[in-house]
């Protein structure tokens, strides 16, 4: 893996101070290596027990019993909550508000809807005697068959896909477009239902004091949990507590507080203790979302040129029986390839499984690997290489909606990451290249991107009689490093050094954060961290420039600036004046100020927001086992400015990876008998392991971008995997001449 | 969680003696039997700890041959400079196992008695037809997931694939389990399923696994394990293949093979009618090919393992041609 950095990339942007850019070494990494990092699960509030889930083991039908006693009757276990004795709820846990709110498993009734759903919980002074009562609740079950692949359900087209987007759109007429080109395509390409598997597991310990609660618990998005909880148990947000420091990783799986996240806080209800509980590996199959599997088909039309005259992306997706997530995976053909006729349709089927959620880059990551797919083959289908093919049908505006992009610096990352990589003396035809040791070499490429989102978030921030600073906001860290680069944008909105910065966030008493999601946390609380920083500047200036006992005494706010802790005279900086120093004369302990972040609506109308990247990836196959090796990877992003250099290069390279993992690795099994997901574990769930990737290397692109935030801020953390999935299948086409149609990509699919 | 006690050996006379309570187990580094007893397919009402009884863990190597202790860690083994210059397959086949905190853990006996992958086996709970742990339940995998299951000595009672890969290159070369005084051969050591898939290994109770003798032979000093996955690192075998090869003076003329196959078998699997069929002949890729053919012979796939039949045999004719190129 390259690791070198160069210094600040971003030296235009030295007028925003000089945290911004800086390659600075993530601030809870010491804490983490040392194990001093306190996570969810390890807290352990006096008089606490602890909740194991007794979950279903069929698919679909009811409990048809449970016995309570022997579980009760196992020394050390002090309650057993089913649906006969839970706590009531203030809402229907199968009421659904508002699209975002998910319908949760709340022991309401004795139906079984998916495996690994929650029957009942088990309440005990110790884990193993949970552990053991749970076993010991027996249940007998009235089984119903299991409807579990995409062929095992009518389907239906849904009201909406992803976060509500419509199911079918189209853009000129794809029929003519498909009638009039000289060359066609279609093919169909098929994905696996995949389940997030963040290292840490979903864990919670609850304490209820009245009808105050406080909670330990990973979250990416603390106001949205805090909501949610609220209603559900019909107390008022602000006497929820929850603490959510550090994230063992998410993706997506911790956006949404989950059914038993929920169900530990029921349980300390019921028994009046703090209660902790932390899922097994196998329990985070099924309660806690995951990704759907598809089965996507393009069809493509290309003129003599290769320019693209029509594009028809169709997904076939599923979502559960009781509630709506659809995997908007043929969207991805709305932003990156120019044609006069676009149409992306989607269709789904109701399986008995958990409820489908977000996950690493929803729909983009699975459309990408169908649409980069596809563009390969047509590429190929017209005699082009597929770099000038892509080239070719570069979108100067956004193809479904023909606005113009707000930046898009996706020629660069073409032409570094290309430069990078080699690919020029790539031949055209598969199956060409061997290595010295007599394995296949196939070269492929991907398009990356991702829209560049915004939530809502606030910030506030304090400046002190010392001149320090404060910032909060409740920010999640996931292992992105958030943590460091909000330090760095604070720093540098309130004009100080980052030693000088006292930085808060994970707690949910803090201004609401919005969403760690959608590649957006960065741009959104950090632009509010950077509005926050910006009010209590303003408000400093506004005291010393008014005040006739200041060298900057009529200056006016547009003639001071903010650096190292002190105000200078824009137009003469030997004149300045310390923060403490105005405070002082001011007679003030601190001043405070808030900010928002949040998308300006009026560019959003007018302009498209998205992030581009290039991949390349190179294989090696051996072709007698079709044993396939990932031996190299390249990839160029532009993603507006940079924060900081070391975080983001270590997302694209999490991203890039992740694409390896869709492309060959990731897949959930599942017994079509039973339903059930037969490799629920890490063993055999796989992801790749540093042997998979010995190189990985990731370019930043320069890119300017003055509408999508202030800061200029688009998202990194979801872009690597888009691309790179696809990247990967096209270079093991190219070194076998086997075209990839369902992924992973296995041993017996090249096996010729 | 059930409770069980816990006791520490002081004596192998000790913990064979202990061993033989009824619900009592032996356990070494742990990696297989509290995997096992998580997922409920194990239920020790005693453990005995035998990883703190001395001598155990030797290894001994000399013209004769290898004499590892069965409390001896994967990666000592692996990493053990004789046995990487007499016995290159068994090192190689010890560092492409598992990972590397598990073979810092796991000791050579623990590991000869590894048990099955197969995912129904694994998780009695949702699955209770499994003839493996439940003599005459039935076979939960035929019909379901069976990707990694077996296509070589099978039954109609169990498929199940034996996952390791020490005791492929130890079927190799003829190794020789020590239970103590009495001896069995590797070969010997593991059962086929037949009817009675619930009995894995020739051990007795108040048997216990004391060391692993390997004949030093010219074969398993030419000799190699090739293993084929998905997976780069930490995944068991699609195939594996433990080779050894003598030539005859000429260096051409195969004088001694050692064949036997790893992820496609419900044991460690000896394909002596490939050895068989070469012995005598010149090193040819056309011959060793035709002939690892017979690698297969007689196996039944059960549709998602069928790639295994094809696989396996190129990846015993890879193993014999590499280590005739060196030649
Ligand atoms: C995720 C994972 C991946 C793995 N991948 C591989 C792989 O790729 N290849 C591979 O070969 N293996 C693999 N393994 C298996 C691993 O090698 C074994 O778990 C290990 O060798 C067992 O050794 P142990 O000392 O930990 O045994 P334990 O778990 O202590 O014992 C295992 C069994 O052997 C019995 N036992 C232990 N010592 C003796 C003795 N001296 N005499 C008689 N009985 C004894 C115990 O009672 C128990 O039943 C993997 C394991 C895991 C968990
Ligand atoms: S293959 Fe063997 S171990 Fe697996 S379920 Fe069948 S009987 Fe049990």
């Amino acid at each position: 893996m390259t690791l070198e950095l160069s210094l600040n990339q971003q030296p235009a942007h030295a007028r925003q101070g000089s945290s911004i850019g800086q390659p600075l070494t993530r601030r809870d990494g010491f804490l983490k290596v040392t194990g001093a990092a306190r996570y969810a699960a390890d807290n352990h509030p006096p008089g606490m027990l602890h909740a194991v889930l007794a979950v279903s083991s069929i698919t679909r039908g009811r409990v048809a019993s449970l016995d309570i006693e022997a579980a009760k009757a196992h020394a050390g276990v002090v309650e057993v909550m089913t649906p006969r004795n839970r706590p009531a709820l203030a809402a229907d846990p199968d009421a659904k508000d508002h699209p975002f709110m998910f319908r949760l498993d709340l022991l309401q009734n004795d139906q079984v809807r998916y495996p690994n759903q929650t029957i009942a919980v088990v309440i005990a002074e110790t884990l193993e005697a949970a552990t053991e009562g749970a076993a010991l609740l027996s249940p007998r079950y009235e089984a119903l068959p299991a409807r579990v692949g995409l062929d095992d359900a009518e389907s239906f087209v849904p009201r909406g896909v992803g976060v509500g987007g419509p199911a079918v759109q189209h853009k000129g007429d794809i029929e003519a477009g498909l009638k009039s080109a000289r060359t066609r395509i279609e093919a169909t390409y098929e994905t696996p239902a995949q389940y997030h598997n963040a290292m840490e597991p979903h864990a919670i310990v609850a304490a209820w004091d009245g009808d105050r609660l406080s909670i330990d618990t990973p979250s990416q998005g603390l106001a949205m949990a805090q909501g949610r909880i609220a209603g559900l148990f019909g107390i008022a947000p602000q006497n929820i507590h929850i603490r959510s420091p550090f994230l063992g990783g998410g993706f997506g799986s911790k956006g949404m507080i989950s059914g038993p996240q929920v169900l530990g806080i029921l349980a300390a209800r019921l028994v009046g203790r703090p209660v902790k509980l932390v899922l097994r590996r196998e329990q985070m199959y099924g309660p806690v979302g995951h990704r759907a599997p598809t089965r996507q088909t393009l069809r493509m039309g290309m003129d003599g040129e290769g320019r693209l005259t029509a594009i028809h992306h169709h997904a076939k997706t599923a979502s559960s029986t009781f509630d709506d997530f659809f995997e908007p995976a043929a969207d991805a053909s709305h932003t990156l390839y120019a044609s006069p006729a676009i149409t992306t349709s989607h269709e789904a089927v109701r399986l008995d499984t958990g409820t489908p959620l977000f996950m690493r880059a929803p729909g983009e990551a699975t459309g990408s690997i169908a649409l980069e797919s596809a563009i390969d083959e047509a590429a190929h289908a017209c005699g082009m290489d597929p770099l000038e093919f892509r080239l070719r049908n570069h979108a100067e505006v956004e193809p479904m909606t023909g606005k113009p992009f707000s930046s898009k610096a996706l020629r660069e990352c073409y032409s570094q990451a290309a430069k990078a990589f080699g690919w020029a003396s790539r031949p055209l035809q598969p199956r060409l290249m061997r290595d010295a040791d007599g394995f296949l070499t196939g070269w492929g490429m991907g398009t990356a991107t991702f829209p560049a989102i915004m939530f809502q978030a606030e910030a506030r921030a304090v400046l002190k009689a010392d001149g320090s600073g404060l910032m909060e906001t409740g920010a999640q860290d996931m292992g992105q490093g958030a943590w460091t680069a909000f330090a760095q944008i604070a720093a540098d909105g309130l004009g100080l050094d980052i030693e000088q910065v006292d930085f808060r966030a994970g707690s949910s008493d803090l201004p609401n954060a919005g969403i760690a999601g959608g590649s957006g946390h960065t741009a959104t609380a950090g632009m509010a961290i950077h509005n926050a920083g910006a009010a209590v500047i303003a408000r400093l200036a506004d005291l010393a420039t008014g005040n006739e006992a200041s060298p900057l005494f009529g200056a006016g706010n547009e003639g001071v600036l903010a650096r190292g802790g002190r105000l200078y005279r824009r137009d003469d900086e030997s004149r300045s004046e310390s923060y403490a120093e105005i405070l002082a004369r001011a007679g003030l302990t601190e001043i405070e100020g808030h900010g928002k972040g949040a998308p300006d609506p009026a560019s959003q109308e007018t302009y498209a927001k998205h992030a581009h990247g290039a991949v390349f990836a190179e294989v090696k196959v051996d072709p007698d086992f079709g044993q396939i090796r990932v031996t190299r990877l390249v990839g160029a992003f532009a993603a507006g400015r940079v924060i900081n250099p070391r975080l983001v290069r270590s997302q694209y390279y999490g991203g890039m990876i992740w694409g390896v993992s869709f492309a060959l690795h990731e897949e959930a099994i599942t017994d079509r008998r039973s339903g059930r997901i037969q490799n629920a574990n890490l063993a055999e769930y796989h992801v790749p392991v540093n042997a998979d990737v010995p190189s990985v290397e990731a370019l930043l692109v320069h890119e300017d971008d003055p509408y999508v935030n202030a800061l200029g801020i688009k998202g990194v953390g979801e872009i690597g995997i888009t691309g790179t999935a696809g990247a990967v299948a096209n270079a093991v086409w190219h070194a076998t001449g086997v075209r990839p149609r369902r992924f992973p990509i296995r041993i017996e699919d090249l096996l010729v | 969680m059930r409770d069980f006690s816990y006791l520490r050996a002081t004596s192998v006379d000790a913990a064979r003696e202990a061993a033989a309570l009824p619900g009592a187990m032996l356990l070494a580094g742990g990696t297989t039997l509290i995997d096992l007893a998580k997922c409920g397919v194990t239920e020790p009402d005693t453990l005995v700890d035998i990883t703190h009884l001395t001598g155990l863990d030797r290894i001994e190597v000399n013209e004769r041959g290898a004499t590892i202790g069965a409390l001896a860690r994967m990666g000592h083994v692996a990493d053990h400079a004789d046995i990487k210059s007499r016995f290159p397959a068994v090192s190689e086949a010890l560092w492409q196992a598992a990972s590397a905190q598990i073979r810092n853990m796991a000791t050579m006996g623990g590991n000869l008695m590894q048990r099955t992958r197969c995912p129904y086996f694994r998780d009695p709970s949702n699955f209770p037809a499994c003839n493996k742990r439940q003599p005459g339940s039935g076979c939960s995998a035929i019909g379901g997931v069976t990707r990694g299951h077996a296509v070589l000595g099978t039954s109609e009672a169990c498929i199940a694939m034996y996952p390791g890969d020490l005791a492929v290159a130890l079927v190799a070369f003829d190794a020789v389990v020590h239970l103590g005084e009495r001896r069995v051969s590797v070969d010997d050591f593991f059962l086929l399923p037949g009817t009675t898939p619930d009995r894995e290994h020739a051990i007795e109770l108040g048997e216990m696994i004391t060391a692993i003798e390997i004949p030093g032979t010219a074969a398993a000093r030419r000799s190699t394990y090739l293993k084929i996955r998905d997976r780069q690192s930490y995944e068991f075998a699609a195939a594996s293949a433990a080779v050894g090869i003598e030539f005859e003076a000429d260096g051409r003329t195969i004088r001694d093979l050692r064949v036997a196959l790893g992820g496609v078998a419900t044991k460690p699997w000896r394909a002596r009618a490939v050895e068989d069929a070469l012995k005598g002949k010149v090193l040819e890729p056309e011959t060793v090919r035709a002939a690892s053919l017979l690698a297969v012979e007689g196996a039944v796939d059960h549709g998602a393992n069928h790639y295994k039949i094809e696989l396996a045999p190129r990846v015993v004719a890879r193993a014999i041609l590499k280590l005739g190129e060196t030649a």
